[in-house]
């Protein structure tokens, strides 16, 4: 398997706005690679859109399979982890509920996870929804570790979190990257740089540059692809 | 007193089968957005079934065995009417919400029209034991035992739907879709099984309900547009509940019987207004939406 | 250039369609097989009601497109302002004996104050909620004509309007059958007159910006309330009148014809299958329904027809079944009802109609190539 993710002229036309007009990238197997952009520029559309959450034209190829016909719980059973923007746990379940259903089969990493988060043992039964972000967080990075699989599609998980929370979920990411490849969509330019192996950049709805982390040094770089908004 | 008692039973019992048609429609407009207009139609063909099964099958069983397996019949002609019509119907049009609406108003139309063509408007008659048509005393009111079956079957339902939610894979499948169908999916869970299981159920209690209705506010009688009628009163008691929301349904479906009831007794024959608890009812839905919008017990959608 | 040519052949089209229309009744040819009334004439009292129903029912049936078709607001209690214009009308002129013009104000006011009120109550929700409301309303009202409230309904049994107060031209016999028909088309016209300009302002074009993208108004300053409670009260107002004509046609009011549910779902069923948002869809939809529907009674009483065996005639001699199927298959194959086939069938541009552009907003279509 050349790479664990394949996108060739992906477009995605949301209520007349052509979001993303002829998206192409590769992700190689192992470690992490970094969607980055700007606000707005279609990175969470982009990874709604390999997972079929949006309609969208192109070609998607997913772990060495052509997906783009297929429906989204199909894609994602061939071993594709999600962890959304904005968390998406099911505040009316509780938080073992929410892990539940996020089991594939038996073999569920239920104490690789509590290891790494305790706190969701402990809270195993209190409603989602009344829990902190930090610990929705954690919910929403558990369940797409749970099973093991060896892709992972990751939309800014440090998004509203302290800087501690946000250097711990860091460790977990490159935990996680040990053993699967993930596909990062992050603003925050330390920790990109701290966990990437290779950047992908978004603009005006297609790549505008691909490279290694390493391109991330050079400043000028950095604000020409990113304006002001990479946070350091 | 003992007219209070009664009265007060007389709105649970009312409560209960409001109840019945309410949740199936709520769990639906939760998981799948559809206002599903059919759902009169399976109360009908529900009640239907009740009726074919109990004059079809030898008179030997004994009338309480025949009414039991009429209310089986209801249950399942319902839910066999739900599960048809999501697979025929519903599943085609997997995007189209406005026209999964529409179709379940084609379909109502439609089928309500071939049971006026064989039955035309009269009615038929089910077959109940004695029992049923009786009452029970308790304390100096009469309560009339159809009242106990509709509280009790109610509560069962309720219950077991509480536990199938809270307790089965499907269930907490279907909560959660409720209030993320895409995340479900990016979970790798295929939704649409859940779409059938949730139609199948609804049109189950559905059946039940209009079966239930023809026996304890219909004397016994099943007509074609039965069902169509007591799907005004489902609808209003899923608004005013949260659509989505099963507890929400059971105490707004109480709501809803109580006013009724009570409205009747101590308005009615004022100013000619015969059938005041309708009215009333539709009054409450509007105080309702006029102080919360989303309903007693629903999310916001 | 070309679109001001294709407005001019629909023109021509409609004017032909409404020249041919006028002189029917002066037309007193036999023509076999074809015409829904009892004689085979075209000009026959029964021919000439059947249409000035079609023509009625195509008016309210445009004026409830502005608000489904155009504003995208699904309302189930239409039959509402319907029944109000019908028992307003009627009991104005037989119980309070009022002259025609008067009893007529009293109906669009009533209809009005109506609208509004109910309108802002039921657009407090949106979507699947604002349907439910309106069809708690219209069920509401239902109830409350059967009630017979001081006895000024007449209840289940209904009221037959009083010939004291309309003019002769206006009641009774066969004569006057013309001038009723005449009044039906006229109000399609206006009806249609008004609805196009409506369609065709800057609010007729707020009223589409809502139907697609009710956000994006609102972060424009334009709030949506005020224009969708217009759409609802323009609606409602066009189906009183159409009620007005209904009991000139008819000449009677009773419950379940005039103010049940069923009237609501045939309006929709007219729009669905025209095409909604098109306006001239409304209008052919709603004289193919109500024409098949009074057509098909017609075979259904056929002394051939009553031989047929049982399995094949009861689902054939009900117009219900026959219609609410043909809409279910509409509604699958055909969403864009008659006006999208023959908007894909006469442009060579594939554009979506209104109609499914809009049933099918979830945008796989908008995908541009």
């Amino acid at each position: 398997m050349k790479s664990a993710l394949k996108v060739t002229d992906l477009q995605v036309a949301i209520e007349g706005s052509h979001i993303l007009q002829g998206v192409t990238f590769e992700v190689p197997v192992g470690g992490v690679t970094a969607l980055l952009g700007r606000n707005g520029v279609g990175k969470t559309t982009t990874l709604r859109a390999i997972l079929g959450l949006v309609p969208r034209s192109g070609a998607v190829q997913v772990l060495d399979h052509d997906v783009i016909e297929w429906p989204t719980f199909k894609i994602v059973r061939l071993g594709v982890g999600y962890v959304p923007e904005d968390r998406d746990v099911f505040s009316a379940l509780s938080v073992e509920e929410n892990l539940r259903l996020a089991e594939s089969g038996p073999d569920a990493r239920y104490n690789d996870i509590y290891q790494l988060f305790p706190e969701l043992k402990e809270r195993a039964r209190q409603r989602a929804g009344t829990l902190s972000g930090g610990q929705q967080q954690m919910i929403s990075i558990a369940r797409a570790m749970l099973n093991g699989w060896p892709l992972l599609l990751v939309d800014e998980p440090s998004k509203g979190l302290a800087p501690r929370l946000v250097s711990e979920f860091a460790d977990v990411l490159e935990r996680v990257a040990q053993h699967a490849t993930v596909l990062l969509v992050e603003q925050n330019l330390s920790v990109v740089k701290r966990l990437a192996k290779d950047i992908v950049v978004l603009d005006h709805g297609t790549v505008v540059h691909t490279g290694s982390a390493r391109d991330l040094g050079d400043a000028q770089l950095v604000r020409q692809l990113l304006g002001v908004a990479g946070v350091a | 007193m003992s007219v209070f008692l009664s009265i007060t039973f007389s709105g649970v019992a009312l409560g209960a089968i409001y109840f019945l048609a309410a949740s199936g429609l709520s769990l639906i407009y939760g998981l799948m957005d559809i206002l599903n207009f059919a759902h009169g139609l399976f109360m009908t063909l529900g009640a239907y079934a009740g009726w074919a099964v109990a004059v079809h099958l030898p008179s030997s069983i004994g009338a309480p065995g025949l009414f039991a397996l009429s209310v089986v019949a209801a249950v399942l002609g319902g839910a066999l009417a739900a599960g048809i019509t999501e697979v025929l119907f519903i599943r085609p049009l997997y995007g189209r919400p406005v026209s999964q609406i529409l179709v379940t108003i084609g379909l109502d139309l439609a089928v309500v029209g071939l049971l006026l063509g064989g039955f035309g408007s009269n009615s038929v008659r089910i077959p109940v034991p004695l029992w049923l048509i009786e009452a029970t005393k308790v304390g100096s009111a009469n309560l009339p035992n159809v009242d106990f079956l509709a509280i009790a079957l109610g509560l069962a339902v309720l219950f077991s739907l509480e536990w199938f939610l809270r307790r089965t894979r499907y269930g907490i499948i279907i909560r959660a879709g409720v209030e993320n169908r895409d995340m479900v999916s990016a979970l790798g869970i295929d939704v649409g099984k859940a779409f059938t299981l949730v139609f199948v159920i609804g049109g189950a209690m559905a059946g039940l309900a209009g079966l239930l209705y023809a026996v304890v506010f219909s004397g016994d009688l099943v007509s074609p547009l039965q069902g169509d009628s007591l799907l005004i009163f489902a609808f209003i008691v899923v608004v005013i509940g949260g659509l989505g929301s099963i507890r929400g349904s059971a105490l707004a479906a109480l709501i809803v019987g109580f006013v009724q009831d009570y409205t009747n007794l101590y308005l009615g024959g004022h100013s000619g207004f015969a059938e005041v608890g309708n009215l009333s009812v539709v009054l409450l839905l509007a105080l309702v939406l006029e102080w919360r919008p989303r309903g007693l017990m629903g999310s916001v959608a | 250039m070309r679109a001001i040519k294709g407005l001019r052949r629909s023109t021509i089209v409609a004017s032909v369609l409404l020249l041919l229309f006028a002189v029917v009744p002066l037309v007193g040819w036999h023509v076999p097989w074809v015409l829904p009334g009892t004689l085979d004439v075209v000009n026959s009292t029964g021919t000439l009601e059947v249409l000035a129903l079609c023509f009625m029912f195509a008016g309210i049936a445009l004026g409830y497109d502005v608000m489904f078709g155009f504003t995208g607001l699904l309302s189930l209690g239409p039959v509402l302002y319907f029944a109000s214009g019908v028992y307003v009308f009627d009991i104005a002129l037989t119980r309070w004996q009022w002259p025609l013009f008067p009893a007529l104000a009293l109906t669009l006011v009533v209809s009005f104050v109506l609208a509004l009120v109910l309108g802002a109550i039921a657009l407090r929700v949106d979507g699947i909620a604002f349907a439910m409301v309106t069809l708690a309303f219209a069920q509401a009202f239902f109830y409350l004509i059967e009630d017979n409230p001081h006895n000024l309904t007449g209840g289940d049994t209904g009221l037959a309007v009083s010939n004291l107060r309309l003019p002769s031209i206006l009641s009774g016999a066969v004569a006057n059958t013309r001038s009723i028909y005449w009044i039906a088309l006229a109000f399609l016209v206006v009806t249609y007159a008004v609805v196009w300009l409506v369609t065709e302002s800057v609010t007729g074009h707020v009223f589409v910006a809502i139907r697609e993208n009710e956000a994006r108004l609102n972060v424009l300053g334009i709030r949506p309330f005020r224009f969708k409670l217009a759409s609802y009260v323009l609606s409602s107002l066009i189906a009183s009148a159409g009620g007005v004509v209904y009991l000139l046609i008819i000449g009677t009011a009773v419950p379940s014809a005039v103010a049940s549910t069923t009237v609501t779902l045939s309006v929709l069923i007219m729009v669905v299958l025209g095409g909604a948002g098109t306006r001239w869809g409304a209008v052919a939809g709603a004289i193919i329904y109500v024409y098949l529907q009074q057509y098909l009674l017609k075979i259904a009483a056929l002394p051939s027809f009553t031989t047929l065996p049982a399995p094949l005639r009861v689902p054939l001699s009900q117009p219900q079944f026959l219609l609410g199927a043909l809409f279910v298959l509409f509604v699958i194959f055909v969403p864009g009802g008659i006006a999208g086939l023959v908007g894909r069938l006469s442009t060579k541009r594939a554009a979506p109609s209104l109609a499914s552009r809009w049933r099918d907003s979830k945008v796989a279509k908008a995908i541009e190539k």
